[in-house]
């Protein structure tokens, strides 16, 4: 069963299916009108039959996404949890086979993970994106949706560095477009510094791939990763200089300082469920990229690398939270918020310790939760508010406490409160480092201050105080608002309860990477009698 | 059955399986609680009307499971009064392996006894206190949290899971601390408690990591007896990152800013988490670490420092305090930097510290709750320059708290003495050359004050003249509030003793903390009581002449500099304005400038040039066929060269 092919497939033809139906239907409303020879169509009725055609979008899109996460779950029940440093499911075609480019997939427990994050947001971000784009736009607004999941899921699930790389570009075109035509007031601006700061990245990764391939043995497998990993480089220089092609790409995307200042504009414009897309999904595959594809490809320069990308990360875990604090507008402080996290999650990857990589890893996974709360939550503010500016907010506690407690617990998530998913992540990134580099750690431990004052001043200052005018007759968290939450805070709360279920998927897959980056833990600095450790009778 | 824990320095005892059913249910205790707080938030509205007595029901139940516990423990050997109950594999990241396990030791009873019953009692008085506010339930879901949270912390077998009852408990505070968020000023009371807090759980951290880095694990098992095999420079580094986290979460020196503000919230809050419970936790942490500071005398004589510095801050703020919530915070702060005082005093001042921290919290909470009632009864007011004469129309509520204020002036035979005086004895008995002098005296002077101040705040409160409002009609609280103000008035009068005679507490602990070698205090031992109570008698008859004899004045006098400082809490506000918050503010201005002009500004300019060249290239789009051909060339030439290039 190709089941990476299918859980691919399926968003396509759900997209497909949602053009087609834009289309074909809303021209009988047309054809009734011009049968009583009325040049003009009735208004009422082009409206009622946009309407149709967004009903029908979102619930195709809707039903599609849920089947999508049916398939794929029915799929990770099938992963053999024993062999999560394997890659399974694997399918594989020759696609262009004179320069050595297959149609390769497959999944190990960090691929799995990524895929299964995926197409749980999707249909969340379907939910919560309802009634974003009013009438027959809506079909586009879905439409793109769908296909940015095929994408996706094809860029994690890639077992050919140039799959992945087409994966990796063809995802800037649905998000271009979700952004160009669905987003706020700047949404031009936004949408072409998005795609200009990506291609750029793209193109300097795209010399690196292509040069890569001359590195290897050539022949029809020759762009597979496992015909590309533990090669010998002509030289040390090319080694660097290709690692770097990759990891320029993979800092632009995730993002690093200094190259992120696409991301505040480009969260800030998107409609939230994008924006969750966006920042949750979409830039993982920058730090997906460095541990799946960096570290493995490029062992030594990885290490040659790791005083500088460490050094990078600290500053982005700084940076990002001091930016965060600085914001006026809620969806840029969120997007700066995530800058911060991203920090944490590549000082994990590069301290080279397995307990620290795991730890990125369900990062990731966390952060995609918390973050999706936090722009979901505040997308709800803002269709209910028409701002985004922080100060236009202040009261709301009382008058809506299920959403300010929705607010609260996404923002603890955010803030890392024990006990909640993101602890446990970001605890293992630190104690990760620590074993190793101890300073860059103890620096990047500020962080989690700072994200205290990032998170209350903004629940401070948009939930406390009286109520204020503007929220008068403010209803609180509807039905489908209420089904959009639920799952996230459920998942936040169980994972930082329960975290075993996803590290005991991410542990052998990133001891495989350990072991290609050729690095062990360092152990313990004094013997401890094994007979303490164990608690197990 | 496993001996887990080696027997460490001092005689420590060794940790077996949990076994039987009392103790294989012990996470019943943090269980129940949890459900509480579940079930209360996620049924919303409909448990308006029965939600605050399914609250108070499983509180008493962990505690009725917690006194069970305590005498199934109690019918064991003392070596074997340490069970661990695992419960399963947490975090199992490769080589960082935490489990989830509870340790029941005679320690952490003693603090889930205390927890338990304090707490059910203060959730008894909150369904009375809180019977007008809109959102009780969500009040009592709160306290359940933290009730869980508190449990969580003192039961957990790990740092690690230490660390998620510590922020439970510091977000149950938050929450509570801002329960009535629609004033600005308890909304920023609750965020700055946190904040300064998270600074204290940066020390907690860094500790946690450290030891993983040095152990190889952090559960107490893996750590403590093991601590001996570490070098003292490592030792010091965990030491100093757990008083850290001490400090912020106790509100002690330099961390104790939040404390004053946090009570903000609604007096029963404050009487169990920042007066019995919460802010206690740092003691804790000091106590169950013992090992670890004993190998670091560097980072002893810090805690024992800190303690001395806090309670001396705190009984000097609290002389000059108005609010009678705030001159019972800056108490507390005082109180339990005597407790910090006798944790870092090594084996010897464990008990006393532990002691002290019992007591406190039954006279302490019964104080707090008996300056709720006199809120209750004066129409919210706290001011104690218009309270006065109050004995006579709040009888229960003077004499109740009448025996909480004999208990922190340390009169025998009252709970304090027994506590108090032990903990100066301590002092005075630790330590070579100027170490006894100096944090004997800082103590005996703290008494001192103590009694000073809390003469004051009593007389001011219940005696004198009455300087009520008109509007004011003081009158006695229900019986839901007085019962458990009279319940804990029992703990003020006789639980110090009941603790110290025949050494049944020291005792109990003894398998815990280890004995410790007393010495001779520098001052005779028996002339030591006496000269507390000659200063404590001291600092009652002046408050007396200043706040009973002499009449009160309703607008507060300027006063000395002295007393214009401790009113605004000796600057420390000033302090951390002037050190961290406007750097803080400029630097974050001047960074999101930098973002907006700087980065962007470069990428932007970038940009242009982009722009620019695209309109030089264009001059090359001339449409002759051989130019196209000469300009593909040119970039073939280049795509093989790079290639080569590379392969070289």
């Amino acid at each position: 069963m190709p089941w990476l092919t299918l859980i691919g497939l399926i968003p396509l033809v759900g997209a497909a299916v949602i053009w087609l139906l834009q289309t074909a239907r809303p021209a009988d409303a047309y054809v009734d009108d011009l049968d009583e020879d009325d040049p003009a169509p009735d208004p009422g009725l082009v409206a009622a039959a946009e309407a149709a055609v967004a009903a029908r979008a979102r619930i195709v899109a809707l039903v599609t996404s849920l089947i999508t996460l049916g398939v794929a779950v029915v799929m990770a029940a099938q992963f053999d949890r024993g062999k999560a440093g394997e890659y399974q499911f694997q399918e594989k075609l020759h696609w262009i086979p004179q320069f050595g480019v297959s149609y390769a997939l497959g999944v190990d427990g960090i691929a799995l993970t990524m895929v299964l994050l995926s197409v749980i947001l999707v249909p969340i971000c379907v939910l919560a994106g309802w009634n974003e784009v009013p009438g027959r736009r809506a079909a586009h607004f879905f439409a793109l949706t769908l296909v940015l999941e095929t994408f996706m899921i094809g860029v994690f699930a890639a077992r050919d560095v140039f799959l992945f790389y087409v994966f990796f570009e063809a995802m800037l075109i649905p998000v271009y477009f979700l952004i160009g035509l669905f987003g706020g007031p700047n949404r031009r601006y936004a949408a072409v510094k998005f795609l200009l700061y990506s291609l750029l990245g793209g193109l300097v990764m795209l010399v690196a791939v292509i040069a890569l391939y001359f590195q290897g043995k050539g022949g029809p497998d020759g762009f597979l990763i496992t015909s590309l990993t533990g090669l010998h480089f002509s030289s040390t220089l090319t080694q660097r200089l290709l690692f770097l092609g990759f990891f320029f790409a993979f800092a632009v995307k995730a993002p690093m300082w200094p190259v992120h200042t696409w991301l505040p504009d480009a969260a800030a414009e998107a409609p939230a469920g994008v924006a969750v897309l966006l920042v949750g999904v979409l830039d993982k595959v920058g730090t997906f990229g460095m541990i799946t594809l960096c570290l493995p490809l490029f062992p030594d320069a990885s290490r040659w690398a790791i005083p500088v990308v460490l050094v990078l990360a600290v500053i982005s875990v700084l940076y990002g939270a001091l930016l965060a604090i600085g914001q006026t507008d809620l969806k840029r402080l969120i997007a700066y918020t995530s800058i911060s996290h991203f920090g944490f999650i590549v000082l994990g990857i590069f301290a080279m310790t397995s307990y620290g990589q795991s730890g990125s890893v369900l990062y990731m996974v966390n952060h995609g939760f918390s973050t999706a709360a936090l722009f979901l939550v505040a997308g709800m503010l803002i269709a209910r508010r028409g701002s985004a500016q922080i100060a236009d907010y202040g009261g709301l506690q009382r008058v809506t406490p299920v959403l300010a407690g929705a607010f609260l617990v996404a923002g603890m998530s955010s803030l890392a409160l024990p006990g909640l998913s993101s602890f446990i992540s970001e605890f293992l990134v630190l104690v990760g480092t620590f074993t190793r580099y101890p300073v860059y750690a103890v620096v990047a431990t500020v962080g989690i201050i700072l994200a205290a004052v990032y998170i209350l001043l903004t629940y401070q200052r948009m939930f406390t105080g009286p109520a204020r005018d503007f929220s008068a007759g403010w209803r609180d968290l509807n039905a489908r608002e209420v089904w959009v939450m639920a799952p996230l805070v459920a998942v936040i709360i169980a994972l930082g309860f329960y975290p075993a279920p996803v590290l005991d998927v991410l542990n052998p897959a990133v001891s495989r990477t350990m072991d290609q980056v050729h690095v062990t833990d360092p152990g313990p600095t004094v013997a401890v009698q094994p007979a303490a450790e164990g608690t197990n009778p | 059955m496993t001996h887990v824990m080696q027997a460490a320095a001092g005689g420590r005892a060794v940790i077996e399986q949990a076994s039987g059913g009392l103790q294989t249910g012990a996470w019943m205790l943090v269980a129940l609680p949890l459900l509480g707080a579940a079930v209360l938030l996620l049924a919303g509205r409909l448990s308006d009307r029965w939600g605050h007595w399914l609250a108070v029901t499983l509180s008493w139940a962990s505690f009725v499971w917690g006194a069970l516990l305590f005498f199934d423990l109690r019918g064991l050997s003392p070596e074997g009064r340490s069970r661990d109950l695992h419960l399963f594999t947490w975090v199992p990241a490769g080589a960082f392996k935490v489990e989830a396990g509870l340790l029941l030791d005679p320690l952490s009873l003693a603090f889930v006894l205390l927890v338990t019953f304090v707490g059910s009692l203060i959730l008894v008085y909150s369904v009375a206190y809180m019977e007008h506010d809109p959102d009780r339930r969500r009040f009592f879901a709160y306290l359940n949290l933290f009730v869980a949270s508190m449990l969580l912390l003192v039961l957990a077998d790990s740092y690690l899971l230490l660390y998620v009852g510590w922020e439970g408990v510091g977000l149950a505070s938050y929450l509570l601390i801002g329960f009535w968020n629609h004033n600005p000023n308890y909304a920023a009371a609750a965020k700055k408690a946190f904040v300064v807090n998270r600074v204290g759980d940066l020390g907690l951290s860094i500790a946690i990591m450290i030891m993983f880095a040095t152990f190889g694990t952090v559960s107490f098992a893996g750590v403590l007896p093991n601590a001996t095999k570490a070098s003292e420079g490592t030792l010091t580094a965990i030491g100093l990152m757990l008083l850290l986290g001490a400090c912020g979460k106790s509100a002690q020196f330099p961390l104790q800013s939040w404390l004053g503000d946090a009570m903000a919230g609604p007096t029963p809050v404050s009487a169990l988490i920042h007066a019995a419970t919460m802010v206690t936790a740092g003691v804790y942490l000091m106590v169950r670490s013992g090992a670890i500071f004993e190998g670091a005398p560097t980072a002893q004589l810090l805690v024992v420092i800190v303690g001395a510095i806090t309670l001396v801050f705190g009984a000097v703020v609290g002389c000059a305090k108005d609010d009678i919530k705030k001159a019972l915070a800056a108490s507390t702060m005082s109180q339990i930097g005597y407790m910090m005082l006798a944790a870092g005093l090594g084996p010897v001042g464990y008990v006393f510290a532990i002691m002290h921290l019992l007591t406190h919290g039954f006279f302490k909470a019964g104080m707090f709750l008996g300056a709720g009632s006199v809120m209750h009864g004066m129409n919210d007011s706290v001011d104690m320059r218009r309270f006065g004469n109050l004995s006579g129309p709040m009888r229960i509520t003077w004499i109740t708290f009448g025996f909480g204020w004999l208990a922190i002036l340390g009169v025998p035979p009252f709970s304090g003495f027994f506590s108090k005086d032990k903990i100066i004895e301590a002092a005075f008995a630790t330590g070579e050359g100027w170490r006894p002098w100096v944090f004997g005296i800082a103590s005996l002077l703290g008494a001192g004050v103590t009694a000073f101040y809390m003469s004051r705040l009593f007389f001011m409160t219940f005696h004198g003249r009455k300087r009520w409002p008109a509007e004011a009609h003081p009158h006695e609280s229900p019986l839901l509030m007085t019962v458990p103000m009279i319940v804990l008035a029992f703990g003020s009068v006789g639980l110090g003793g009941l603790l110290t005679l025949g050494g049944t507490f020291q005792n109990w602990l003894e398998p815990v903390t280890g004995k410790g070698i007393e010495s001779e205090p520098v001052i005779s031992a028996p002339l030591l009581p006496y000269l507390t109570l000659a200063l404590v008698a001291a600092g009652v008859a002046l408050a007396w002449r200043m706040y009973w004899a002499a009449p009160v004045p309703e607008a507060a006098p300027t006063g000395s500099v002295l007393t214009r400082a401790a009113r605004r809490d000796l600057f420390q506000d000033d302090v951390n304005e002037a050190v961290f918050m406007r750097p803080g503010q400029y630097l974050t201005r001047s960074l999101v400038f930098v973002d907006n002009r700087g980065v962007d500004g470069a990428v932007r300019g970038l940009a242009a040039l982009v722009g620019g060249l695209a309109g030089r290239l264009r001059r090359w789009q001339t449409g002759y066929v051989r130019s196209y051909a000469t300009s593909m060339l040119a970039g073939v030439i280049v795509v093989v060269l790079g290639v080569l290039a590379v392969r070289i």
